[in-house]
Parts: structure tokens; sequence; C-alpha cells
């Protein structure tokens, strides 16, 4: 969605080109693929999925038995579940740590890159596009190997190096407490690359002069940064934030693959992968997605709201 | 590589050049501590680079070493000595080939389907104004808001009804369908980045609408494209929970479930082939990506600042 800000302010002149009314027929045959093929393949199932939800829609319905309609039935089945309530709870917890986290080291490494010699810079940058570009399989292999109990080389550094002789054979994905952190760690490791090279490239459109000039009326290092810079790239960080929010959200692959590794699954399920341990009873499954996907748009609403506003599309 | 073109960061370095009125200390002996917290700083960059980029290291690392360097008490820091063999039962396994063949079919699909079709909506959105555009263009930035997670049970529904359920037509169109909203907004940005008079000139020499669009604009968004079908070989290439859903018979999995089945058969008993698997399908990808990353990070932040 992102990629649309440049356009936005070439776009007036674009479509000023003269048109002829002939040709407006033309125009919808340019869209008619791409809406069609998201039609069927995202809208259909959206729409399907919602329906689904008031209905009863188990095993047998897939074996060709009409589906009844429940009404909210499986909505308050769902919501009157406090194991659900629990996996809502994490899901948002789990969300917003990682957000935060992803968001403050992310610009952390934005400011610092901002600060330091081209070498080092370009140390960090080659350093950080290698964790971004690894598929997330072949990371979540990687991490798995890491955090190993026997071999691990994370276990020995901490009983070695460290001196912690209990870390040796640790586990870490038996308690819940230690699986989130272990997942934490892999997701934050993941994200902070877009984070940090988003909010380096705002960081450089800052124009200098504003820099200066505040310099020159006297304001510290500190009150530029946070009077100047901060408010300057805050439509990048919302982005950014939005981003992360929706994504850390639905976080399934690696809760997924770290739960197929050996943690005890009904104590680490997140949104994401309960609907998917749902897969048979469709309509549960459809329900938790519609609450799902209203929970996004309680969490991103309001920035939604706001990025419409200042993009006049 | 791209992202390290980006022009170096002044602004930092300036500020202490302009003496300031009210610094209590001399510019000079602010400019040397500037300096040392400066190489401070850099140092501080370098060790988070090699924190960073370590886990990638010990996969390529334990990917050359022997089972019997990697199953000790102490671990193998360095692949001195190490072996290929890893990467020869990898290369040996057939069901790898056949991962590889359905990964890259699906792929190929995936980029043609949604170049093209991404390419034409792109081309009415920015080049025409009509009912409708604007509630096309907000769509497309919705669905995108979508958890997906939330949709793949209604997904495997309905390609289940099209007898599509462990095809590769069938990944390939929910693939498409997944990618087609951002692709169209990456070339949004690019066709509208193609001054229009530039085909004005070109009609105003003769050419019809058509030919001035294919001969004047058409070459000049080629790196938008390459930059899109970059992106959409990403997206095809590495995504796994579509294709966990709708991939479930064993002979018909893509390279990412391909390489879970392999962690899980070798779990504990044989790290170093898993690593040789997972270096072998991640190094295709860090090459892309590395290519085609600047494109993708300038077109999300350009112009989201305000000044």
């Amino acid at each position: 969605m992102a990629a649309s800000a440049p356009a936005l302010q070439q776009d007036d002149v674009a479509v000023a080109f003269p048109r002829r009314r002939r040709r407006k027929l033309g125009v919808y045959g340019l869209l008619v693929p791409a809406a069609v093929l998201m039609g069927v393949a995202l809208g259909y199932p959206l729409i399907r999925q919602f329906v689904i939800s008031f209905q009863e829609y188990g095993l047998r319905q897939q074996f060709g038995q009409p589906a009844e309609w429940v009404g909210l039935q499986n909505y308050t089945d769902l919501l009157t579940d406090p194991y659900v309530w629990a996996v809502i709870g994490r899901s948002i917890a789990f969300c917003l740590v990682n957000a935060a986290v992803t968001m403050l080291i992310g610009i952390a490494f934005a400011v610092l890159m901002s600060r330091i010699g081209t070498a080092s810079r370009i140390t960090l940058q080659v350093s950080l596009l290698l964790a971004w570009g690894t598929p997330v399989l072949a990371s979540m292999t990687v991490w798995q190997w890491l955090f190993d109990s026997q071999y691990g080389v994370i276990n020995w550094v901490l009983s070695n190096v460290f001196g912690i002789d209990s870390m040796a054979g640790h586990s870490w994905i038996i308690q819940p407490l230690s699986f989130y952190f272990v997942a934490t760690v892999i997701v934050v490791w993941m994200s902070v690359p877009f984070v940090a090279f988003s909010v380096y490239a705002g960081l450089l459109q800052v124009p200098e002069e504003t820099m200066e000039a505040a310099q020159l009326d006297g304001a510290s290092s500190r009150q530029r940064f946070w009077n100047i810079t901060m408010p300057m790239i805050r439509p990048v960080l919302s982005i950014v934030l939005l981003l992360q929010v929706i994504w850390d959200l639905k976080v399934f692959t690696q809760i997924y693959v770290l739960q197929r590794a050996g943690a005890p699954t009904r104590e680490t399920n997140l949104l994401g992968t309960l609907i998917y341990s749902y897969a048979k009873e469709f309509s549960l499954a459809g329900a938790l997605a519609t609450i799902m996907l209203v929970l996004t748009l309680a969490l991103t609403g309001f920035y939604i709201r706001q990025m419409l506003k200042e993009d006049e599309l | 590589m791209s992202a390290v073109h980006v022009p170096a960061p002044a602004p930092q370095a300036t500020p202490q050049e302009i003496p300031l009125r009210k610094t209590p200390k001399s510019s000079e002996a602010g400019r040397a501590q500037s300096r040392g917290g400066r190489r401070a700083l850099g140092i501080l960059a370098v060790v988070l680079a090699v924190l960073w980029v370590f886990p990638i290291y010990w996969m390529i690392n334990s990917a050359f070493l022997p089972l019997n360097k990697l199953q000790t008490p102490d671990p193998t820091f360095f692949p001195l000595g190490g072996t290929l063999s890893n990467f020869r039962r990898v290369l040996d396994d057939p069901t790898f080939w056949a991962a590889m063949r359905i990964s890259l079919a699906v792929v190929v699909i995936v980029l043609v389907a949604a170049l093209i079709f991404a390419f034409l909506a792109a081309l009415a959105v920015s080049r025409f104004r009509f009912r409708g555009r604007k509630g096309f263009i907000l769509t497309i930035l919705v669905v995108q808001m979508i958890p997906a997670e939330g949709l793949f049970i209604s997904q495997y529904q309905m390609l289940d009804g099209w007898n599509l359920v462990n095809k590769v037509a069938g990944l390939a169109l929910v693939y498409t369908a997944a990618i087609l909203p951002f692709t169209i907004w990456m070339l949004r940005g690019f066709v509208a980045g193609v001054p229009i008079e530039l085909e004005e000139a070109g009609m105003v020499d003769g050419l019809s609408r058509t030919a001035a669009f294919f001969r004047i604009t058409f070459p000049l968004l080629a790196p938008g494209l390459v930059a899109a079908g970059v992106y959409g070989f990403l997206q095809a290439w590495n995504e796994y929970t579509l294709a966990l859903v709708v991939m479930t018979d064993p002979t018909q999995r893509t390279l990412p479930l391909w390489l879970q089945g392999l962690v899980e058969s070798n779990r504990a008993t044989d790290w170093g082939v898993v690593m040789a698997g997972s270096a072998l399908i991640a190094i295709p990808v860090i090459v892309f990506f590395l290519f085609v990353q600047n494109k993708m990070t300038s077109g999300l932040v350009a112009g989201a600042v305000k000044g």
C-alpha cells in the first residue's frame, strides 16, 4: 500500500490527460482480469467464511449435508470459552510486545545508521538485508538449530561463556513463556530490518536546513530529535507500526513451526494456529477468523482512518 | 546491495561544524568528542551487524560440517576441514527436485499472471479517470490489511470444490490473488512516474495512442516490472501457510513444505543436512532480494515524509 505514496502527487497530472468517451469501456476492460481474480480468490472466500460463521458447518456438511443457520451460536460458543479468551489475550499481548520491541530496535538501528561512517553503516545494512531476505522457513530451521537443547550454540554460550550451568541441555520451547520468548526473538530478528530501512529512508528525507535552523536557534540535539525529526518521520512510523501490528497479530508460521518442534500446542496457541486447529469445524474457524479481523480493525482502525484522511488517493 | 547506494547521510556530521552560540565547551573539544562518539557508534554498529547475521552464518557453517563435528559438546565455529556431503545428500534427494519443480511451476504461473493483470490495472488507475477508480484503489488498500491467515479455511474449501487442492494451478490462483494488490500499488507508482508528455509528444509525431504507449512508456517501465516481478517471486517462493493448507499431498510439496518435512525427519539426528537444505533454498532468494529491496523501501517511504 505504501508504494502508492509517490504516485499520489503525480496522479493528478497524469489523469488530466485528455480522454475520449469511447475509450471509457476499455478502461474497465483493463481492470477486469485483476478485479475478477481478486474477487474470486479473496473476496469470495471472505464472504463465504463470513456466511459460514453463522451456520453449522462441520464434517457432515462437507459430505453434502445442507448447512443449518444457527445465528450467533458459533460466536457465543467461542466467546464463552475461557480458553478462546486466553488465546485472544495472548495474541494481543504477543502482538503488542513484538510490535513495540521491533519498532524500538528498528528505530534505534535507523538512527544509528544515520550517525555512523559509511563503512560501518554498509556492514550493518548488508547484515540486516541478509536477515530480511532469508525465506521464513529457512530462518525457522536455523533458529531451531540455534536453540537446540542438546547441541544448540545458544545453550553452549549461556552455559560455557556466561557460566549458567543450568542452561546446558535446557529446552526452550517446553514452557509457554520461554516458548513466546523464542518466538519473539525470531519474529523481531526477521522484522527489524524492514523497520530499520524504512525509518532510515525517512530520516534521509528530513531537510538539513530545518535542522540547521533549529540548531542556530539553540535547540539541543535531543530537542531536535524529539521535536523535529520524530514529527517529520511520523507518517513513516505510522505506516510501519500499522504493518507490524497487522503482521504480528496474525503470526502463524513461526508459532506453527515451533509447535511442531515439540512444544505443547494447547498452551502455546495464538489466534492463527487456533484457527488452523479448527480445520475440521469450518464454522468455528470462520467465526474465529471474523473475530480476528474485527480485532485487527480495532487495533488498527484509528491509524487506517488517519492515513486515509491524509492520503487523498 | 542496492540499499547501500542510498546517499550518505550528512546531517549528523554538520551540526558540530557550526559553532554554537550557547555551547559551554569550546567547539574544538566538542568536535573531538563527537568524532570519538561516532567511532564508538560505528563499532557498536559492527557488533550489532555481526550479531544479526550470525544465524545465517551459522546456517552456512553447519551446512559444511559433518555429523561428528555438529554433535559435540563444544560447537565448531569455522567450517575448517568441512565437507560437501550434506549438500550432496540434498542434491541427490529426488524429493528435493520434485519440490523444486512444483515451486518453479507455481512461481512462473504466479509471476506471469500477476505481472500482466497488475500492469493492466495499474495502467487503468494511473492513466485514466473513471467512475469507481477511487473505490478500486481503496479496495486494494484495504485488501492488504485483511489477515490472510483468517481466509485459508474458506480458500481451501473453494479450491476443494473446484478440484484444485494439491494442484499447482490451485496454489497459483490463491498466490496470484494475494500478491496482486501490492503489485498494483507498486506498478501504479511506476506508471505514474513516466511523464505523460512523452507519450503526447509521440502522438504529435503521428503515433497512435497505443503505439505511443508501447514504444515510449513501456520501455521506461521495465525497471518497475522487474522490481514487481522479483517481489512476486519472493512471495511465491517463500510462502508457507497457504501451501501447507492447499498442498496436503506429500508428493505435491513446495520447497518450504519440503524443508519442514526434512526438519521433522532429521531433527536431533542430522542438522547438517537440514542446514544444507535451508541454504540451498535461501541463497537464490537472498541474491534476488539484495537486488530489488532498494526499490521496495524507497517506494514505501518516498513522499511519506512531511516536508
